[in-house]
């Protein structure tokens, strides 16, 4: 379980949050543009230091000001998947597949290469470079990458916002099965509705610097609050814009 | 029609000196030459802009200022050439390593500026990404940074070698003009319009600067191409 509890000022923006992430599943950080839902998830991963607080996964200090703790990011054990993939341009799939894999122990790997390929459907871009891929695949392609680590918790930071329609009714399948089948707790940072009605478990919604609802996620939830939810199925399948 | 063809051993002697001293010179800054440019552009600290205009000073000085400037600090009796010599028993003076140390000065903020540009045009998003990924910032420099700014480390290892090759006021102020020692290309073919029925061999010299600079750029050419396809994918 991820606890989180920190201060952020980030000029006249001030990030004031607690909350605590569910032991599974998959946990949408959701608000409109601009309320500090990247940031967040960066203090999560040690991109960005908080100002004061804790940040404490499965009860191990990640981040915890009073203690003086602030864990670097290549030892927090956590998967990052970039809202722009972030795939090396200088390597082929197969490489950037491997690269945090490579740096992990055997013992403590809990998915292997071929699992994670054929999950993710990789076999035939195995051998290209990252600027022949679709945007689709360069995503599925970083899930990977990420769920090669065997991260305690996988981040994901709208991983669907740079894809149209089409490729996002591709991608959220493979994101729900990777999610059942890894087993890995998910935060999953989004500014869609229907989007997060279709695989999150739990949400947590941001505005402005601060939680204003924490819950279990369906549809019922979510026509009764349209001040946290804007109307959703309309066409582009984005609301908060 | 051969003994057109055939280097003598003078112009031999010219020509290995040459490329030995600039090789020699551009290994040597080489890794100074990647941190500092790693530190103008990325790191903020008290005194960069003393460090930035240090690193360029040799571009904008008369080579001849850069010599005598070695000399004052490099001499026996010079502050950093005394201690040298004494502790260590290194001397620049007269000899190819003086040379070198010449070149390197004048090249140097071609270097920087080559590879600095290309560091500043990494996406710092890729090297987060590697840090989440497990890497510590050391081999995220390793295997993601110098990878990405690959074509510009060889742009400025062209461009500070050609420096190189051409450097003549520096070298014949700070080590003055020795055969077999400091006489580069450049000062040979000064040497020889110095002297009566040098006309000849000065041109020669000056056809074969032209060949060893036209070789270093088709060189550079074909090899940041290929290292460029490498990165791009």
């Amino acid at each position: 379980m991820l606890e989180v509890k920190v201060l952020k000022k980030l000029g006249a923006f001030t990030i004031d949050v607690a909350f605590s992430s569910g032991d599974s599943g998959i946990t949408a950080i959701f608000g409109p543009s601009g309320a500090g839902k990247t940031s967040i998830i960066n203090m999560v991963a040690g991109l960005l230091k908080p100002d004061q607080g804790q940040i404490y996964l499965d009860d191990e200090p990640l981040f915890d000001s009073k203690k003086g703790i602030n864990v670097p990011p290549n030892k927090r054990r956590l998967g990052y998947i970039f809202q722009d993939g972030r795939l090396f341009p200088h390597l082929t799939v197969k490489s950037n597949l491997m690269y945090g894999m490579k740096l992990i122990r055997k013992q403590d790997r809990k998915l292997n290469f071929d699992q994670v390929v054929t999950l993710l459907d990789l076999e035939t871009l195995l051998y290209r470079r990252p600027a022949k891929l679709s945007g689709g695949e360069k995503q599925r392609v970083a899930i990977g990458r990420a769920l090669l680590t065997s991260p305690s918790l996988l981040l994901m930071d709208e991983p669907l916002s740079s894809l149209d329609g089409r490729l996002k009714a591709e991608i959220l399948p493979f994101v729900s099965r990777m999610q059942k089948e890894s087993m890995i707790p998910v935060l999953y940072v989004s500014h869609s509705t229907d989007e997060i009605l279709s695989i999150a478990d739990r949400v947590i919604v941001v505005q402005s610097g601060k939680v204003v609802f924490t819950g279990g996620l369906d549809i019922a939830m979510v026509k009764e609050r349209p001040e946290f939810f804007p109307p959703f199925g309309s066409n582009n399948g984005l609301v908060y814009r | 029609m051969t003994e057109l063809l055939t280097l003598t051993p003078l112009e031999k002697e010219a020509l290995k000196l040459s490329l030995w001293i600039s090789i020699w010179a551009v290994i040597a800054i080489l890794p100074p030459g990647v941190f500092i440019a790693w530190l103008l552009a990325r790191k903020k600290f008290i005194g960069k802009t003393l460090l930035d205009g240090l690193t360029h000073l040799p571009l904008v000085l008369p080579p001849v200022v850069i010599g005598y400037l070695l000399l004052v600090l490099l001499g026996r009796k010079g502050i950093i050439g005394g201690w040298l010599y004494e502790n260590l028993g290194i001397s620049f003076i007269f000899n190819w390593k003086g040379a070198a140390v010449a070149s390197a000065v004048v090249a140097f903020p071609l270097l920087v500026r080559a590879i600095r540009l290309s560091i500043e045009q990494v996406d710092e998003g890729l090297e987060a990404a590697a840090r989440t990924l497990g890497a510590g910032p050391l081999r995220v420099f390793f295997t993601v940074t110098i990878p990405l700014i690959m074509p510009g480390i060889i742009t400025g290892v062209i461009l500070a070698f050609a420096r190189s090759l051409s450097e003549f006021g520096a070298t014949i102020t700070f080590v003055s003009n020795i055969p077999g020692q400091t006489r580069t290309l450049p000062l040979a073919l000064y040497t020889l319009t110095q002297v009566p029925d040098g006309e000849a061999g000065a041109f020669r010299l000056c056809v074969i600067s032209v060949v060893v600079a036209f070789v270093a750029l088709i060189l550079s050419e074909f090899s940041s191409r290929y290292v460029f396809n490498k990165v791009r994918g």
